[in-house]
């Protein structure tokens, strides 16, 4: 892969949302928001369905124009071919021809850009090596997937949005994936992740960006986003009845998976003392600060909309 | 070719759909089979003996007919079913988010929907040829092959805008609905001459009719020709901007 991360200057967003709108009849799925993506770091914009992620992408693929304020990519309107250039994507997409081979697939696509990757360096960093003659509705899901991260390669871009790019992966598969994009952040590469999985979000991202009901209700870091969670996770194994635990006072959730008990509790100092003296014989207890996804929950559940 | 310029993504977009198009050969029975059918069978083999119509023996003057609606169904499928699946499921999508001139992605669907226009004329006067007595000079053959080609420019608009209107599973029923009717309205499956005075008259509103009328012209017949051309000009005209109307709407550039 060539080092072009310094085609402009290093400190100029990747892409920016300027006050941005976005409407879909009655329903407005973007409420004015601002956003700038920067070089060299990995982003992952998390939201429930529905919280605006999707038109987000969209905009700054140049696929649709805001209703109002700027959508920007290195400076210049995302709906220009002038930044399209410099943009790959890996989408969700039904169906992809079937009846083309993986190399006709990643010819067709360089033909798009001036200055593509080579295909044999495409071939290599999407891990395609032996499929190169396949069908591509030979191949398997996964091998579907990194066809598609060719595809997204195949410009250099300076800026990637990966959608969902995992789903199908094997877990060793979706490893190396991680480890591809790690590089090319260390090669200063934008890169825009939008994922179900909050593990991997919580693996990869630099940034997290939580988009709720068209607005961004949190940008930091993933530890950051997680210490704003006040509650912490209590996992033990108690003979006592679970009606029983979620009666003892600041338990806001308890539930149990065979003999685990978990409990999400604002004061874990408290709701443990209280287990001690009820059951003596409490044993296996770990107290854990809250992952990525119990944030996730508190910051998109609707009690907190006034964020 | 330089990378990225508009030939380059022009070739390289007709290349892939050549190759898609050849290795799912069932898309090839209905578009290249059905006219090569009709035309054995009613130009051929139940017409093939008796005088025709506009003075010329029917195994000629179905040439015409059957040529055209050949090529109209290239034109509508190839591009209207093709785009429409594409679109509906992601890939276009996909391709707009890259810099891909739109217009080397529809300039190279027409292309590939015109040289199938191509062989089924070609295959149709080998047709005649060999079984019909059909016998013209290789002028007159020519300018059948070119009327015929420039004929399919008003359907691949008019596909395009098929392709943006209608989804992926409606498409071919819908573009069914259109070719048909207005193929038999058209007198492509029975001469114009052979039909009630009422239906002649609708004709005259069927784009396919004026295609059929100029390859007539093209084997022969006296027809006025700048009537049909213009005709023609102002079908395609109102395709393209129903064409562009379709696409600016998808692309979300007509909203409020």
């Amino acid at each position: 892969m060539s080092a072009s991360g310094n085609r402009t200057a290093a400190n100029e967003p990747a892409a920016e949302l300027q006050a941005v709108r976005v409407r879909y009849g009655a329903v407005e799925a973007l409420k004015g928001i601002d956003l700038s993506i920067e070089r060299g770091r990995i982003t992952v914009l998390l939201g429930p369905n529905g919280a605006g992620k999707t038109s987000a992408v969209r905009l700054m693929l140049g696929l649709i124009p805001p209703h109002s304020g700027r959508v920007l990519v290195f400076g210049h309107n995302a709906r220009d071919a002038v930044a399209k250039r410099r943009v790959g994507a890996m989408m969700q997409v039904a169906k992809v021809p079937e009846s083309l081979r993986v190399t006709e697939h990643i010819d067709t696509f360089r033909a798009y850009y001036p200055k593509p990757l080579d295909r044999a360096s495409l071939i290599e960093a999407a891990g395609l090596k032996g499929l190169e003659r396949r069908l591509f509705g030979n191949l398997s899901g996964g091998e579907k997937q990194r066809v598609l991260f060719a595809l997204a390669l195949a410009g250099d871009p300076d800026l990637l949005f990966l959608d969902e790019p995992t789903v199908g992966m094997d877990v060793e598969t979706r490893r190396s994936f991680w480890k591809n994009v790690r590089a090319l952040r260390e090669n200063g590469r934008a890169v825009l992740l939008t994922t179900h999985y909050l593990e991997e979000a919580d693996a990869l991202a630099d940034r997290v960006v939580v988009l709720h009901q068209g607005r961004i209700v949190a940008d930091a870091t993933p530890d950051r986003i997680k210490q704003t969670v006040s509650r912490r996770r209590i996992r033990c194994v108690t003979s006592l009845e679970l009606t029983d635990v979620r009666a003892i006072a600041a338990v806001d959730s308890a539930e149990r998976d065979g003999e685990v008990t978990t409990i999400l509790t604002p004061s874990a100092e408290g709701v443990v003392r209280t287990l001690l003296l009820r059951d003596g014989s409490l044993h296996h207890l770990e107290v854990a600060g809250a992952a990525l996804e119990d944030a996730f929950i508190e910051l998109t559940s609707d009690a907190l909309e006034v964020a | 070719m330089t990378s990225g310029t508009f030939s380059a993504v022009l070739v390289s977009e007709t290349r892939s759909e050549i190759l898609k198009v050849i290795r799912v050969p069932a898309f090839l029975i209905p578009i290249i089979g059905f006219p090569a059918m009709f035309y054995a069978l009613f130009g051929l083999l139940m017409f093939g003996g008796s005088g025709g119509a506009a003075g010329l023996q029917m195994p000629t003057y179905l040439l015409a007919s059957y040529g055209t609606f050949g090529v109209v169904g290239a034109a509508l499928f190839g591009m209207g079913v093709g785009v429409a699946v594409e679109r509906g499921q992601g890939w276009l999508t996909l391709k707009s988010a890259t810099p891909m001139p739109p217009l080397a992605y529809f300039g190279a669907k027409m292309l590939v929907s015109m040289i199938f226009g191509v062989i089924i004329t070609l295959i149709l006067c080998t047709l005649g040829t060999l079984f019909g007595g059909v016998s013209m000079s290789a002028t007159t053959w020519l300018l059948l092959l070119l009327v015929l080609t420039v004929g399919a420019v008003p359907f691949c608009a008019l596909g395009c805008a098929l392709g943006y209107l209608a989804g992926p599973n409606s498409a071919p029923a819908i573009a069914n609905m259109i070719y048909l009717p207005m193929s038999f309205l058209s007198g492509l499956w029975i001469p114009v001459e052979f039909m009630p005075k009422a239906l002649q008259s609708v004709a005259v509103f069927m784009p396919p009719y004026h295609i059929s009328r100029l390859a007539l012209a093209a084997v022969g017949v006296k027809t006025n020709v700048l009537l049909h051309a213009g005709a023609l000009v102002g079908f395609t005209a109102v395709f393209l901007a129903l064409a562009v109307l379709a696409y600016r709407r998808d692309d979300g550039r007509t909203w409020g």
